[in-house]
């Protein structure tokens, strides 16, 4: 009954100063907001990492050349993995469905007027079922061209229309830093989105990327598919093995390469995408403090001017934990209120951003609940003080306050 | 005769501005059940100080206060605040209500601090027995102040208290309402309340059956007219 009654006396004289508690919650508002729109955002950003990652499909190994990168610099030698290594994977090792050497260079691509630099992948036939890639047009270059180190090339499906617009790239001779090359195929585009694009890239045999374009005799990666009931863990255990030997590592001696799984990946961009949405979150959960004092703030202007108020009802009998709860009741509705509102645009802004930047920023209850809850508590922390030094009034000095 | 108010020796002294004053400086007073007392005396006499220290807003430094057979100088904060709540009506000369709250919910607030039951009803009715049942939903700052003082005088009488305490109940109105008022708590004495008026204005003085006159924080005359 006595809540009931305090409930309806903090919002009557919330309502009584609309704008002045309006303006104490904007801060609230902005926060909450804030919070959640930047956790949508950084759990959208993980969701479209572990898109494109997955997309890689699951049992594929990559073998670097180099140690393990340790924050983000890549220590030891890069020329380490040569084709030799990768021709003795499948019959060193069980469980491998597929492989290709991977080479990687940049080309210029010319094509009459058109003129454009991509990436140029020097790999075997195998390398389309392994990055699940499509052919559109032509055909993929066969092994044999492979084996004579034909200039042929298949193009990703963005660098196709950069270059021949919407005529048939198939037939065509390029030149690739300046090397003729006959395109035999297009890719199907993969349609992803972000920095990375899989469509701006040509396909080359990777003798052809070493002897004719690079001029490199080591391999850049090999990708590794292993069979779908292989043991990955004990398929990668048998690639390290066998190129330390090949490598002649010695027991005790780092590893010149490292192999990386789809779980590793995996791990790692959660990590990274984490460490991003704990950043946002935290510059949110910052504004969210601000509002707070905000509101403590307007909470002590609040006990100041109603400290006759407060005189009359310790005049009438409310102990000092009945103004301690008026007082907190206030400040705990101004800022729950202001989660609520913030909540709501939270989620407007993070459907709004959705939709002008094509990112799709993914709203989690949990973040709704955490910003939400956090709030009240923020009503709470900062709302105690001035209800506090409200209870702890003396009524005479209160009842005779001018 | 059954005291209600029983002081003795009461003192009590502020620092201001370095000196100390003693407003209080041994006052003793039995107040009766059923009386209606006057205190009187100038501005600086004491009479408020006392009227505080008998309505238990604030504690005495010295002097055992015996409020209805139990000794309440030496309570604070709470409990106090529980004393006031059941056994002590206060009017004030600015009537004191809490805008926003209508006259209804301004009296019934004493029973929610104490946890009474059937308070909306209690409410009413002693809003009825000052005249206003036809007010109860208005807020105070749409009454007159003659309105405004009945609420205060039914939200002081609602929780049935021992004594009820008014400090210049008449000061702020006119003298017509102030007349009407002064008869409504005639009415309460006459229905057996115990009250202790605070004023210097003669003719209330008058209508209570016993004057005390303050000066200088000492009692200087206390004096039955017989009508008590």
């Amino acid at each position: 009954m006595l809540f009931w009654t305090t409930l309806k006396v903090a919002l009557r004289s919330l309502w009584a100063a609309k704008m002045r508690s309006l303006l104490s919650m904007l801060g609230i508002v902005i926060g909450v907001g804030a919070v959640i729109a930047m956790l949508a955002v950084g759990a959208g950003a993980q969701k479209q990492v572990l898109g494109h990652i997955t997309a890689l499909g699951s049992n594929l190994l990559m073998v670097m050349p180099g140690q393990p990168r340790t924050g983000g610099v890549r220590s030891g030698a890069v020329e380490t993995l040569v084709l030799e290594d990768a021709e003795a994977v499948p019959g060193a090792v069980e469980g491998v469905l597929a492989l290709s050497p991977v080479v990687r260079g940049t080309g210029q691509f010319k094509f009459f007027g058109a003129n454009k630099q991509s990436s140029v992948m020097g790999v075997n036939p195998g390398y389309l079922g392994l990055r699940n890639f499509e052919i559109a047009a032509g055909r993929m270059f066969t092994e044999s061209e492979v084996a004579r180190r034909a200039k042929v090339a298949v193009l990703g499906a963005d660098l196709a229309s950069d270059l021949f617009g919407t005529a048939d790239p198939v037939g065509q001779t390029v030149k690739v830093n300046g090397s003729a090359f006959l395109v035999v195929g297009a890719l199907q585009a993969k349609g992803t989105q972000g920095p990375f694009s899989f469509d701006d890239q040509a396909l080359v045999p990777h003798t052809t990327a070493m002897k004719r374009l690079f001029g490199k005799d080591y391999l850049d990666e090999i990708d590794v598919q292993t069979t779908p009931d292989a043991d990955q863990a004990a398929v990668q255990a048998g690639i390290e093995e066998l190129l330390r030997r090949r490598h002649a590592i010695r027991f005790g001696q780092d590893d010149d390469f490292h192999v990386r799984n789809m779980a590793e990946m995996v791990e790692t961009a959660t990590t990274v995408t984490g460490i991003f949405s704990l950043l946002l979150g935290s510059v949110a959960a910052i504004s969210l403090f601000v509002g707070g004092i905000g509101i403590m703030n307007i909470m002590l202007v609040t006990v100041t001017e109603r400290t006759r108020e407060i005189g009359i009802r310790k005049a009438i009998g409310a102990r000092d934990r009945d103004i301690l709860a008026q007082f907190l009741v206030e400040a705990v509705l101004m800022s729950a209120l202001g989660g609520v509102t913030g909540v709501g645009a939270g989620v407007a802004v993070a459907r709004l951003s959705g939709l002008v930047s094509g990112f799709e920023a993914v709203v989690q209850p949990q973040s709704v609940a955490l910003a939400f809850s956090f709030a009240v508590l923020v009503g709470v922390f900062f709302g105690f003080y001035p209800a506090r030094r409200a209870s702890a009034l003396d009524p005479i000095d209160a009842l005779s306050y001018e | 005769m059954d005291a209600v108010i029983e002081a003795k020796d009461l003192v009590k002294a502020y620092t201001l501005g370095g000196a100390v004053v003693r407003a209080l400086n041994g006052v003793s007073l039995t107040v009766g059940r059923g009386e209606m007392v006057a205190v009187t005396g100038a501005s600086g006499s004491g009479k408020s100080t006392l009227m505080h220290i008998l309505g238990c807003l604030g504690s005495p430094d010295s002097g055992p206060y015996v409020l209805g057979g139990e000794d309440v100088s030496l309570l604070t904060g709470n409990r106090l605040a529980q004393i006031r709540n059941r056994y002590i009506g206060l009017v004030f000369q600015t009537f004191n209500l809490l805008p926003r709250l209508s006259a209804l919910e301004n009296v019934e607030l004493p029973l929610l601090y104490g946890g009474a039951t059937g308070a909306r009803r209690r409410a009413a009715s002693a809003l009825e027995a000052v005249g206003l049942a036809d007010r109860m939903h208005h807020e105070p700052a749409r009454m007159s102040g003659g309105q405004r003082q009945r609420v205060a005088i039914a939200r002081a009488i609602v929780t049935d208290p021992m004594v009820l305490f008014a400090d210049e109940p008449t000061g702020a109105l006119d003298t017509k309402t102030g007349r009407e008022i002064m008869e409504v708590f005639d009415g309460l004495h006459r229905d057996g309340r115990t009250l202790v008026m605070i004023t210097h204005d003669p003719r209330i003085a008058a209508v209570c059956g016993r004057r005390i006159e303050l000066e200088d924080g000492r009692i200087l005359s206390d004096v039955r007219n017989g009508k008590g």
